[in-house]
């Protein structure tokens, strides 16, 4: 009986057994392909690569395949797969501006200067099961615009900043890397913004959401949203120039937002970022909400809010290290709750020892 | 369940030894040796994604991973005992990754990594304890900033723990913390000696051992060297005491050691045993041939 109660090498296997069959299902169906996960579930890959902090379509699609759908699961597996690999160096910063769009819309002007294009979005459908999809057939290819041009387009927020009524970005230096390096609060921007590039999507889009709704709000407008491929650039050492490595498919988000100014500074709009890979606009939206929250102590406003409290957010995005700490209380903690009951056994002794008789008690009464 | 176990996990040399990259491993071991020069002191580190999820062990790994080499012999605890589920994963993921011999032999290792438990056999010079640390600060329940609690440990201004030790008694009568019991190690640095019951707080007290904290989704490591005072914090009128059991252990018959509880049938029956395994069972062994 004493080791029944134990783990043992033996029902270890027999779960990993049970799991790796689960995961297959039902052997009449066909196993799904690595290449399905990547083509038709694009938008789990793309999530999974985000937080998992590795653009790999292929590893994304395995990770979500062995975690048999468990997308918090196939980020920990990408991560732990990511952390193992040597780096060579770091790229030269991407340059959104030379995106191929595919979508990119402005709420804040009717038209901008290279139009607003729609693309691929759930935005204008109806949430309507669509039961022709329950069946396998032939879809067709959605038509090419003829007249389409592939040029890069400039930034909607680069015609606000000549105005200056809109903050130029910050100028550009070495950022911190979360991966190496632990958190040290207050954290510089480019951290607090690796973070939330890292940070659980259902996290950040609550926080967002919290700030729409008074908690630490700052009137946010969608300066401009833009998904597509850009090219990476990395300098290697011996060549000294930058030569183009890959092509990788990013979703911005420059949110601009109202900043009431001060005695020495006059009005302003100001912004959050918010940057993920692949098709991700909630995603990006969410984390330009919390990083201009975030801005709320460099901006001199008061910072009540949970969205705007640094340490708080920081803390609690990573969905890896959250996942694994509220699971582990699945462990056995019989140690500490033995200790616990031997003290509380010992309390509750001398309270009954201490107990007056009752009967004495209700007499008084 | 004695001598060097085979976990029936084979070393697997697609990763580098002991799955940490060597920069990594160096970069701990910074971080290890300015945490044995400042006894107490809760070293920031670079902390890594390891393929064991946070709060399971992330940091006693990543320690270990660093310290680990070929001629050790590790022996990994949960609760005390060796063959509870996380204790096995840990030790097939070293055998696996590090080709380390795997011992339950508390004697025996050079190494031994555990969570929740200090092993009932006193440890010699040369042995490194490696605990797993959830939470590394323990001023964290009452402070939950890190900018505050940081400040705190530079001015020493431990008064807040000691106020709600005080609490504790006003309210019971005694100090009611069972378990992860605040120490003051060296006479300086408060810290957490991880979730170990109290009943553990006096080994830590001027052990021979080298004791490693690592804390990996915090990403903190501290450290207490061989043969530091480690005091537990109490009043002079309610001094630190452990917790006692009025029975023994119901297979090896020791009374000093820490006793789990068993309810062994439906009527809640109950039946304590060691929480240490290799404690009780080699103490079981020695008596064997005598009776």
């Amino acid at each position: 009986m004493y080791v029944a109660v134990k783990g043992g090498e033996a029902a270890i296997a027999g779960s990993l057994d049970l799991l790796a069959d689960k995961r297959r299902g039902d052997r009449t169906v066909p196993e799904i392909s690595l290449a399905q996960i990547d083509g038709q579930l694009t938008l789990a890959v793309d999530r999974v690569m985000t937080e998992g902090s590795c653009y790999d379509r292929e590893l994304a699609a395995l990770a979500v395949k062995q975690a048999r759908g468990d997308l918090v699961e196939a980020i920990f597996l990408l991560r732990a797969y990511r952390t193992t690999l040597p780096r060579f160096g770091a790229s030269v910063p991407i340059d959104t501006g030379q995106m191929i769009v595919e979508r990119r819309i402005s709420a804040t002007f009717k038209d901008v200067p290279g139009g607003q294009s729609l693309g691929p979005s759930f935005d204008y459908t109806h949430r309507l099961l669509d039961f022709s999809l329950a069946v396998e057939a032939d879809r067709p290819a959605a038509p090419v615009d003829p007249d389409a041009t592939a040029q890069p387009m400039a930034h909607v927020g680069a015609i606000l900043e000549r105005e200056g009524i809109l903050e130029a970005p910050p100028a550009a230096r070495e950022p911190g890397d979360l991966t190496r390096e632990p958190l040290d609060l207050p954290a510089d921007r480019s951290v607090r913004l690796q973070n939330l590039a890292r940070g659980d999507e259902g996290f950040l889009l609550a926080l967002g959401y919290s700030t729409q709704r008074g908690y630490g709000n700052n009137h946010p407008f969608v300066g401009e949203i833009r998904h597509g491929p850009v090219p990476v650039s990395f300098i290697p050492e011996e060549l000294g120039f930058a030569i183009e490595i890959a092509e990788i498919d990013v979703t911005e988000c420059d949110m601009v937002n109202q900043f009431a100014g001060s005695r020495d500074v006059p009005p302003q709009f100001t912004r959050g970022y918010g940057l993920a890979f692949g098709h991700a606009e909630r995603k990006a939206m969410s984390m330009a909400l919390v990083d201009r929250a975030l801005r709320a102590r460099e901006l001199a406003e008061s910072a009540t809010s949970p969205a705007q409290d640094e340490e708080f957010v920081l803390s609690h995005s990573d969905n890896v290290e959250a996942s694994g700490f509220v699971q582990h209380l699945k462990l056995p903690h019989y140690v500490d709750f033995q200790s616990e009951l031997v003290v509380v056994r010992a309390l509750r002794a001398e309270v009954e020892s201490r107990a007056a008789p009752p009967a004495l008690d209700r007499a008084a009464e | 369940m004695s001598g060097s176990s085979n976990d029936q996990s084979t070393f697997d040399g697609g990763y580098n030894y002991a799955y940490l990259d060597e920069q990594t491993k160096r970069m701990i071991r910074r971080a290890i040796l300015k945490a044995v020069a400042i006894p107490g002191y809760q070293v920031p580190f670079g902390g890594r994604e390891m393929p064991l999820p946070y709060g399971w062990g992330t940091g006693g790994i990543q320690v270990t991973a660093a310290i680990v080499g070929r001629d050790d012999t590790l022996k990994v605890i949960d609760q005390g005992a060796d063959d509870t589920t996380n204790a096995v994963s840990i030790r097939r993921f070293f055998a696996r990754v590090a080709d380390v011999a795997t011992t339950t032999r508390t004697a025996d290792a050079t190494i031994v990594q555990t969570r929740h438990r200090v092993p009932e056999t006193s440890l010699r010079e040369g042995q490194i304890l490696v605990f797993q640390v959830p939470i590394p600060e323990p001023l964290r329940t009452l402070e939950p900033r890190e900018v505050e609690t940081r400040t705190l440990h530079a001015l020493a201004e431990y008064g807040v723990m000691q106020v709600s030790l005080y609490e504790s008694v006003a309210r019971h009568g005694r100090i009611a913390k069972s378990y992860n019991y605040p120490v003051l190690v060296d006479g300086r640095y408060m810290m957490s000696p991880s979730p170990i019951p109290k009943f553990d707080n006096p080994k830590l007290d001027r052990s021979p051992a080298l004791q490693i904290y690592g804390a990996g989704r915090e990403k903190r490591i501290y450290a207490v060297p061989p043969y530091t005072s480690v005091k537990s914090l109490d009043f002079d009128d309610h001094p630190f005491e452990i917790e006692r059991w009025t029975g023994c252990c119901a297979l090896c018959g020791s009374s000093e050691s820490f006793l789990d509880e068993m309810i062994v049938d439906d009527a809640g029956s109950r039946l304590f045993v060691c929480s240490d395994t290799d404690y009780c069972g080699s103490r079981t062994a020695a008596t064997e041939p005598a009776s």
